[in-house]
């Protein structure tokens, strides 16, 4: 039953301290919200989304708002839920590696408190500010997935807010745990339409004693295929192998993490598989972990089975198409010009039939509305049912996943 | 198959049996309805080839378990599907008639997880064996689920690679049933689990469909539904090809063996390793009731009068494990490791793992019936649970041998008892309850690598919020609206597929607030 008369405002005011009328700052991708709520606990925002689903509001969560214009605008969006009050690092159990953040924390804090004990979480921030909550909304990842992969893999608890207002956990605090469905999986690239994440748990990872980053000249796309195929298929156990290719050449720089001597040693090793003009620093590039697109132009995600990297990379750049990304796990970030959105779908068909896919993460509105962001998505229809039962009035973030999910 | 599984693990049995409102054998089993597997079993000999369709009750009840005897259902079919077609016509055919098929790789799961129905289907999946393709230039390798986990691994070892999980079952268990559990090994402290080394699989869902979850590439468009199935304990349908990530083989290997008076010198020199950064590839405890069977069993020869001992395997870069093994023969010291032993080569090195992977099995020797349990507690808990497990079984005269992964606090508790002796069985039930209740209260779990499957489900609601397994069901619905696919497994109750979720939870929150009052 539907509540009678009352105003949505007055409503979700009763469930949650800071509520306000959205403004033009609110606006997600373009469509702005009636009401910003700004929860301060897992328990108020149930009770948020409790209130939100009795009067049908469209939600959209809000980290530090650095990917909101990400994946497709939402048809509709109400409520616009601003999980920054969320922001703390609840516990670090330094002697289990783990620590448990909320979902607003943003990831540099979690970092530093971590890094007095000589550990941290071992996911790239490929954009400064970026909060938890967003993270595991885009499934953001950088460098480092080569060795440690993704937050998928690191995130070993999630407690997620359903759109009819119920909190539920999975995992645990443990890293090693079977018992359950991973629902944090599920969860992470959903660019919230499925719940809202508000805390997870993490396996942390020592800091290395020591690093080393190696970066060699490629002429072009074969030269900088063998150079990574060398690394990546030797004893050396790079933690990074990345591909900067801004066109007409790039580089490969890659990674090593460990104690001194061992790394002194492994990147003696290293040089020799990088051929006579390779440099060697204690620091990254800085280009490294970094997206290649600027304001304006059509950002991409392309994946394919690393040997097919060399040629992805050739017809990139025949494309215009700045590539940069890991060589290592076959995961690439692209950028192209506004006006060369024609040059998505066969770059797309290249993906594919390299074992891979495409995804236009962003792009200017009027471009991003005449393309197909995700492309072929199979199980799509197991992908519909998993909404329907998750948020069967279709009000998270609707519009804004694969198949206007 | 079930004849490896008596030779390996004896008479098993764990502490779910007596838990629950009702017992999981009578919740699980399920009620055959002669004329629906009549019907079925029309249909699908028209489908299947000759042969591939078992109805004989003496060759049905050849699969009446899996690793973990003590349950045990003689299934209404068993198909021995060979193709994925024979897979999907199975599946397809079960979900129209609404009959509960299950999946069965090699039969050693250690949680009942493939324990057939009496009113269904048990689909095995061993003659889907082919290594269908090694890639080491994109390290995957794509196999069929009835692979067995260390033939992966044989395939890409001339090419310099290998396949990282490592359940102590290698030898005999398959791909397929180390997806569904999400398999772990000695080695997953620092390699991680299955989830970690899937990167794609093809699918028949529970109505029958066939959809491909990943490729080659990580990170497929849409849902992250090839991380929700492994692990789900084949709930969500049955797989029929997997893509795995091959691993760089490590330049060198080091395996210490390490000698204490006690597990509580034995857990600080593991705290002080990890605490130091280093990430050894397994760190692997025994105390001294695990060190007595296996010495019976297999004469490990492991150092004399030690209380724990420790197995550490440091992998990696040459100039790395060496590093790392002169920090780890220090803690060991520093902590009272009064003989410390380096494996010289592949035999010894052999030697020293088959004390440690032959204990669930020698425990036989040194005791007519144990449980085997699989709880997980935060490593820094080690010395108080421990201490707490040993108080339990003085205090109740069980004897408890531990052997666990100690670098990932995985224990793996064996107790011991003697079925004949009256009362004994009973009394080595509730030990076992009590030390899995012990690792939920450290803030663990109660499985790391074995599955909840029939054994544990009835412990489910101690770690899980009602809220928490209805959320997981919604997955299961969404997958599985009819409930066909291996019912009666990790979850103790169903959830109605119809239900709309959460509208009958407490009070309305504008309600509460006083904010409306008609609804």
């Amino acid at each position: 039953m539907a509540p009678v008369a009352t105003d949505p405002m007055a409503g979700l005011s009763g469930t949650c301290a800071d509520v306000r009328q959205g403004d033009a700052q609110d606006a997600v991708d373009g469509v702005g919200p009636a009401y910003v709520a700004r929860p301060g606990s897992t328990e108020e925002t149930g009770e948020l989304l409790r209130a939100a689903a009795a009067y049908g509001l469209a939600v959209v969560a809000r980290g530090a708002g650095t990917k909101l214009t990400w994946a497709a605008p939402p048809t509709r969006v109400d409520l616009v839920v601003d999980l920054s009050a969320l922001s703390a690092v609840v516990d670090h159990a330094a002697g289990d590696l783990v620590v448990v953040a909320e979902a607003g924390c943003p990831l540099a804090d979690l970092q530093a408190a971590v890094a007095p004990a000589g550990q941290r979480l071992a996911i790239d921030e490929p954009i400064a500010g970026s909060t938890l909550g967003g993270l595991i909304a885009t499934n953001g990842s950088g460098p480092s997935r080569m060795l440690y992969l993704t937050l998928r893999e690191l995130m070993i608890g999630t407690t997620v807010v359903r759109a009819d207002g119920v909190v539920a956990h999975s995992g645990g605090r443990v890293v090693k745990n079977v018992a359950g469905y991973d629902l944090g999986k599920l969860m992470t690239g959903s660019f919230g339409t499925l719940a809202l994440v508000t805390r997870a748990v993490f396996r942390l990872h020592p800091v290395p004693e020591s690093t080393a980053v190696l970066m060699a000249p490629a002429a072009d796309a074969g030269d900088a295929g063998r150079l990574a195929a060398a690394v990546i298929h030797s004893d050396v156990v790079p933690s990074a192998v990345e591909v900067d290719w801004p066109g007409g050449g790039g580089s490969v720089a890659i990674l090593l993490e460990g104690s001194e001597r061992g790394v002194a040693a492994r990147a003696e090793a290293a040089r020799g598989l990088l051929g006579a003009a390779v440099e060697v620093s204690a620091g990254m590039p800085g280009w490294w972990g970094r997206y290649p697109w600027r304001a304006g132009e059509i950002a991409l995600k392309l994946t394919c089975a690393l040997s097919g990297v060399p040629r992805l990379l050739a017809t990139g750049r025949d494309s215009g198409a700045v590539l940069r990304g890991s060589a290592g796990a076959g995961v690439l970030y692209g950028a192209l010009p506004a006006e060369a959105a024609d040059r998505v779908v066969p770059l797309r068909e290249l993906c594919t039939s390299l074992g891979g896919s495409l995804v236009v993460l962003d792009a200017p509105p009027e471009v991003k509305a005449r393309l197909d962001l995700w492309g072929p998505v199979p199980a799509l229809d197991l992908m519909r049912a998993v909404k329907d039962q998750f948020d069967p009035d279709h009000r998270l973030a609707p519009g804004r996943f694969v198949g206007g999910i | 198959m079930s004849a490896d599984l008596d030779s390996t693990h004896g008479t098993t049995k764990t502490a779910g049996s007596t838990v629950g409102p009702t017992s999981p054998e009578q919740d699980s089993a399920g009620t055959p309805d002669p004329a629906a597997i009549e019907a079925v079993r029309r249909e699908l000999d028209a489908l299947l080839p000759e042969g591939a369709l078992i109805t004989d009750h003496a060759r049905l009840r050849t699969y009446e378990c899996d690793g973990l005897a003590h349950y045990r259902v003689t299934p209404a079919l068993v198909v021995l599907a060979a193709t994925a077609e024979h897979v999907a016509a199975t599946v397809t055919v079960c979900s129209e008639h609404r009959m509960p098929f299950v999946a069965r790789g090699s039969g050693t799961g250690l949680s009942g997880g493939a324990l057939p129905r009496a009113d269904g289907v048990l689909v095995v999946m061993s003659q889907l064996r082919a290594i269908r393709q090694v890639s080491p230039a994109d390290h995957r390798a794509v196999v069929e689920p009835g692979v067995i986990n260390l033939d992966v691994t044989r395939a890409a070892a001339p090419f310099g690679y290998y396949y990282a999980p490592d359940p102590s079952s290698q030898q005999i268990c398959s791909i397929g049933g180390n997806l569904a559990e999400n398999s772990g090994g000695a080695h997953c402290l620092k390699y991680g689990f299955t989830a970690h080394h899937v990167t794609g699989v093809d699918l028949v869902t529970p109505d029958g469909s066939q959809v491909q979850l990943g490729g080659l590439a990580p990170d497929a468009p849409g849902y992250d539904l090839l991380g929700t199935v492994i692990g789900s304990e084949g709930t969500l349908g049955i797989a029929t090809s997997v893509t795995v990530r091959l691993t760089r083989s490590p330049e060198a290997v080091t395996t210490v063996l390490a000698g204490f008076p006690s597990t509580d010198d034995a857990g600080a020199a593991t705290s002080a390793i990890i605490g130091a950064g280093v990430v050894p590839a397994a760190i692997e405890m025994m105390d001294a009731l695990a060190i007595e069977a296996a010495e019976a069993a297999v004469h490990c020869n492991y150092p004399d009068g030690a209380g724990a001992v420790l197995v550490v395997e440091l992998d990696g870069p040459a100039a790395e494990v060496e590093q790392e093994f002169a920090a780890v023969r220090r803690f060991c010291e520093e902590n009272g490791a009064f003989e410390i032993r380096v494996a010289a080569d592949d035999t010894e090195r052999a030697l020293i793992w088959k004390g440690r992977k032959s204990a669930f099995a020698a425990v036989g020797r040194i005791s007519p019936d144990y449980i085997v349990q699989d709880g997980v507690i935060p490593r820094t808990a080690l010395p108080e649970v421990l201490r707490a497990i040993a108080e339990l079984s003085g205090s109740s005269g069980v004897r408890v041998a531990n052997v666990f992964h100690a670098g990932d606090g995985n224990l793996h508790p064996l107790v011991l008892f003697d079925a004949a002796q009256p009362g004994q069985d009973e009394a080595a039930e509730e030990i076992s309850g009590k030390i899995l209740d012990l690792c939920i209260s450290a803030g663990g779990s109660i499985t790391g690598e074995h599955g909840v499957g029939v054994d544990k489900s009835a412990y489910m609601p101690r770690m899980f919020s009602a809220a928490d397994l209805d959320t997981m069901q919604m997955v299961r619905c969404a997958f599985d609206p009819r409930h066909v696919s291996n019912p009666g497994k990790v979850f103790p109750t169903p959830r109605l597929c119809g239900e709309v979720p959460g509208r009958h939870q407490g009070e309305h929150p504008l309600a509460k607030a006083g904010v409306a009052e008609i609804f």
